[in-house]
């Protein structure tokens, strides 16, 4: 397999402009002959979808949810980066690109991290203009707040729901689309297998979720927009139904898996408080603006958050990184919360959990102004865990949230496998080894409505393939392996919810391959997820049939892909012997305790070819070229 | 916590449903309304019997999916959140507890306490956006928006169309939910150009879909999760009524 990254030559900042000159055009006339099947309806399928409509292509979009509007994208709370520089502080599309390529460790393509700063600003400007209500001054004009790993206010947002915003415009620009014809909307419709006819991505199989019918769709490419896999961990701050399913059953066609040991664990969520739990919520990073990170300097602290004094108190990020404070990226915040409650500091009945404290800014700026900044958060804080954090400190922890890692593609957001795309979280491209906060929004949207319209056409005027109908042999084998898959998963009649074994496979992996991992770890990691796995096979229970409406047989499924997903996020963590941004091996860090990269060996991507059952992936490489940036350690002190 | 539970149950659209008794027994008041119902499930299936089907995604109250009818109330008891948000320790332990599917002609059960609203999406896709090209935009501060403006914008914009002013209301009504959308771009200079076409059509389409009209009992503003407010119906009616009055297009 050869990973060809296909980034044009030339100056930084004119490879895209140039690239958007080279591709191939299609005639407009000539678009509606070209059917585009679009995986998934959150920022960057949604927006994906609206956008190749509309300039004429004749698009299916899919969906499991009742509607494209609740995808994953819509929990996103805090904010979306832009270069914009409407504060006057001193931002530029370098200066996001360049934060970006520090956030993730200096393991992302600067060409395509410089494409999204680029195109970040024509985001705000659609989004706008499509009617979502960001956040703005008396003036009028928009407002601006900072996140983790800048010193730069861009973020904009909406109140604590910019993800639901932003993803409404979206769903709007595809609803017209809907209404117009141009886009079929299958909802209720989940994606179990990637068609290929001669090596090229033609199609794909679905279930109809109610009726359980099997059905095959064809199309001259695919796209996958189908968000991350976090919930490898069970507990996450992930939808309960986010899964691995439509990018592993991909990787298992041929597209190579990249960087899936690329997991980011947010720092401020709410604590687990007991095994019922299904999932995390997480509290905006956003919130790091005015609240801070603290726990008790001696351990075992029995006193109330307030009545522990100043002194007796470690705001612990302020101390260790005096410039970027309680502003610092989400892997150090995190790893830091950990070592915090390692050491035995830890508040709240489980001992895992440091205080967010609001104290000093309602204080300085009144109750009023924080309740218009977060009320919507605290009020979600209040429901969780019964407590009012106007009066006391919230208790945050980290839980897994984001996945960078994920299938490869090239500057042209394919695949290896040709005509297969993917797009937005799915895809592994932009954000290395650690995402920033509010770049989540940012690069779905870029894909979306920036990208993937100019990189698509390319594809297609490249070479005119006629549409393969879904009576060709390759459909109904992968039809006939659907649905035996299935069968299977109805035929064990265990004894066991699929559940159950998901959340202990999520225990182990968040054990050992979450925020720190080291190789005996690992290795016994490996050992124990093919005992999880057949214990699944062996034990599980899935009632009913596959000809109806089957919640227990959908979560079975996904299960089944998450439990072989596992040891490849594994075996990726142990091969990459060194620390990179969420990528933490104990074995590689400073003496004060950060994470310490290996460049001369590890400056690179790692991409997994499938091999078959029972055989070992192959690990291929795309070495990172840093042309513009100079590798440097990532200090935020 | 101990509860006896009484569930809807319905195989599929076309099948009778009835209400069926169950108890748990053990759970704690931490424990959230669709963890609890998790729990049940997860027993259920190892009891060889079929869980109970119902819609749930993000659960944290944004994603819209929950839609349960908890001893008569959409989404439950407390106030401001969705079935998901609520949590056990809001029961009395030894208490009954109904749960049903939204229950409106527009939303036809899928299976036990799912439901079918695809009509909410047909009604965006009549007129529930301002129609914009992808790249054609101007820059994002051309327009100043009055901050007062853009947050009775937002106020509106915060629906998540999960449908409980439906489910609430004795007339199957959706015109909180419109209404929502239009007070959305009534708000926006975006919304302008096509104020009068967007609210006609999207109207059109709600009657079309079978959902019934406001007689003001306000139940919707009672239960909406994201407490959206009923002058978003009237701004409905105002701008239905100004368009109707004086659309030129046919």
């Amino acid at each position: 397999m050869k990973l060809d990254s296909k980034v044009p030559s030339g100056p930084l900042e004119t490879k895209w402009e140039r690239h958007k000159f080279d591709v191939k055009l299609v005639n407009p006339a000539n678009k509606r002959k070209f059917k585009v099947i679009v995986v998934g309806s959150g920022l960057a399928g949604g927006s994906a979808a609206a956008t190749l409509a509309e300039l004429g292509y004749e698009v299916d979009c899919f969906c499991f949810q009742d509607s494209p509007r609740r995808a994953h994208s819509i929990a996103a709370q805090g904010g979306i980066n832009a270069a914009k520089n409407y504060q006057n502080d001193g931002d530029s599309v370098y200066r996001l690109f360049y934060d970006t390529i520090k956030g993730g460790d200096f393991r992302s393509r600067e060409a395509n991290v410089y494409r999204l700063a680029q195109v970040s600003e024509n985001i705000i400007d659609q989004c706008v203009a499509q009617g979502v209500p960001f956040a703005r001054e008396y003036g009028g004009h928009l407002a601006n707040r900072s996140f983790g790993g800048a010193q730069v206010s861009r973020t904009f947002y909406a109140r604590g729901q910019t993800g639901q915003q932003l993803l409404l415009g979206a769903y709007s620009a595809l609803s017209q689309q809907i209404g117009r014809g141009q886009v079929k909307m299958h909802t209720r419709t989940e994606m179990l297998d990637v068609v290929l006819v001669d090596g090229k991505a033609r199609g794909i199989v679905v279930r109809d979720l109610v009726s359980g019918k099997i059905e095959s769709h064809s199309a001259h490419a695919v796209i996958l927009a189908t968000g991350g896999y976090s919930p490898v961990f069970f507990l996450s701050t992930n939808a309960v139904n986010c899964n691995v399913t439509a990018t592993y059953r991909a990787y298992k066609k041929g597209a190579a898996f990249a960087n899936p040991c690329y997991t980011q664990i947010h720092p401020t969520c709410i604590p687990v408080s007991g095994d019922h739990q299904s999932k995390l919520t997480l509290m905006s990073e956003s919130l790091r603006n005015d609240g801070r990170i603290w726990v008790p300097k001696a351990g075992d602290d029995k006193r109330a958050a307030k009545d522990i004094p100043e002194d007796q108190r470690d705001y612990y990020l302020e101390r260790k990184y005096p410039s970027f404070g309680n502003l610092a990226p989400r892997d150090i915040a995190s790893r830091s919360a950990k070592e915090a409650c390692d050491a035995g500091l830890g508040v709240g009945d489980s001992k895992r959990g440091v205080y967010l404290d609001f104290a000093d800014s309602i204080n300085r700026l009144g109750e009023q102004a924080i309740s218009q900044r977060y009320g919507n958060l605290f009020h979600m804080y209040q429901k969780i865990t019964g407590e009012n954090p106007y009066q006391s400190p919230m208790r945050i922890y980290p839980a897994p949230h984001y996945t960078m890692g994920g299938l490869w593609v090239d500057y042209n957001l394919m695949s290896t496998i040709p005509g297969l795309f993917v797009l937005g979280e799915a895809n592994f491209s932009d954000h290395g080894a650690n995402r920033l906060g509010a770049s989540a929004l940012m690069q779905g949207l870029a894909d979306g409505y920036f990208v993937i319209p100019y990189t698509i056409g390319q594809y297609f005027a490249s070479e005119f393939l006629p549409l393969v109908g879904t009576d060709h042999e390759e459909f109904k084998k992968a039809e006939g392996d659907v649905t035996d898959n299935l069968q299977r998963l109805l035929n064990v009649n265990g004894s066991r919810s699929s559940m159950s074994i998901h959340r202990e496979l999520g225990t182990l992996m968040f054990d050992k391959c979450g925020m720190a991992r080291n190789e005996e770890g690992l290795k016994d990691t490996l050992k124990k997820i093919p005992e999880i796995r057949d214990e699944f096979w062996n034990n599980v229970k899935v009632p009913g049939d596959s000809q109806c409406f089957n919640q227990a047989l959908e979560q079975a499924a996904r299960v089944a892909d998450f439990l072989e997903f596992a040891e490849l996020l594994c075996r990726d963590a142990l091969a990459r012997d060194e620390s990179c941004g969420g990528h933490f091996r104990e074995e590689h860090q400073t003496e004060d305790g950060e994470a310490k990269r290996n460049d001369e060996d590890f400056a690179h991507v790692a991409a997994w070819e499938y091999q078959g059952e029972d055989k070992e992936p192959v690990r291929h490489v795309e070495p990172l070229e840093f042309e513009n940036v100079k590798l440097s350690t990532r200090s935020y002190k | 916590m101990d509860f006896k539970l009484h569930v809807w149950r319905q195989k599929d659209r076309n099948s009778e449903g009835r209400m069926l008794s169950t108890k748990v027994e053990g759970i704690s008041p931490d424990t959230s309304f669709l963890e609890m119902l998790d729990i049940l499930n997860q027993r259920l299936i190892e009891e060889g019997d079929e869980p109970i089907a119902f819609d749930n995604d993000c659960r944290e109250g944004i994603c819209g999916m929950c839609s349960l009818v908890i001893n008569g109330v959409p989404h439950g008891p407390e106030r401001g959140v969705t079935a998901c948000q609520l949590h056990m320790r809001s029961f009395q332990s030894g208490q009954d507890i109904y749960i049903e599917p939204w229950r409106a002609k527009a939303f036809p059960v899928v299976r036990d306490l799912s439901v079918d609203r695809g009509s909410f999406d047909r009604i965006m896709a009549a007129g529930g956006f301002a129609s914009v090209r992808t790249g054609g935009a101007p820059d994002a501060n051309a327009v100043p928006i009055a901050k007062e403006q853009a947050d009775l914008a937002f106020d509106a914009a915060a629906c998540i169309g999960c449908g409980a002013c439906v489910a609430s209301c004795k007339n199957a009504s959706a015109m909180l939910f419109v209404g929502a959308k239009v007070s959305q771009f009534l708000h926006l200079p975006q919304g302008e150009p096509e104020r009068k076409r967007r609210v006609l059509k999207m109207v059109d389409q709600m009657d079309e879909e079978g959902f019934g009209n406001c007689t003001n009992t306000y139940d919707c503003e009672g239960v909406c999760p994201k407490e959206i407010k009923v002058r978003v119906i009237a701004e409905m009616n105002r701008e239905y009524l100004r368009a109707s009055l004086s659309h030129d297009e046919t």
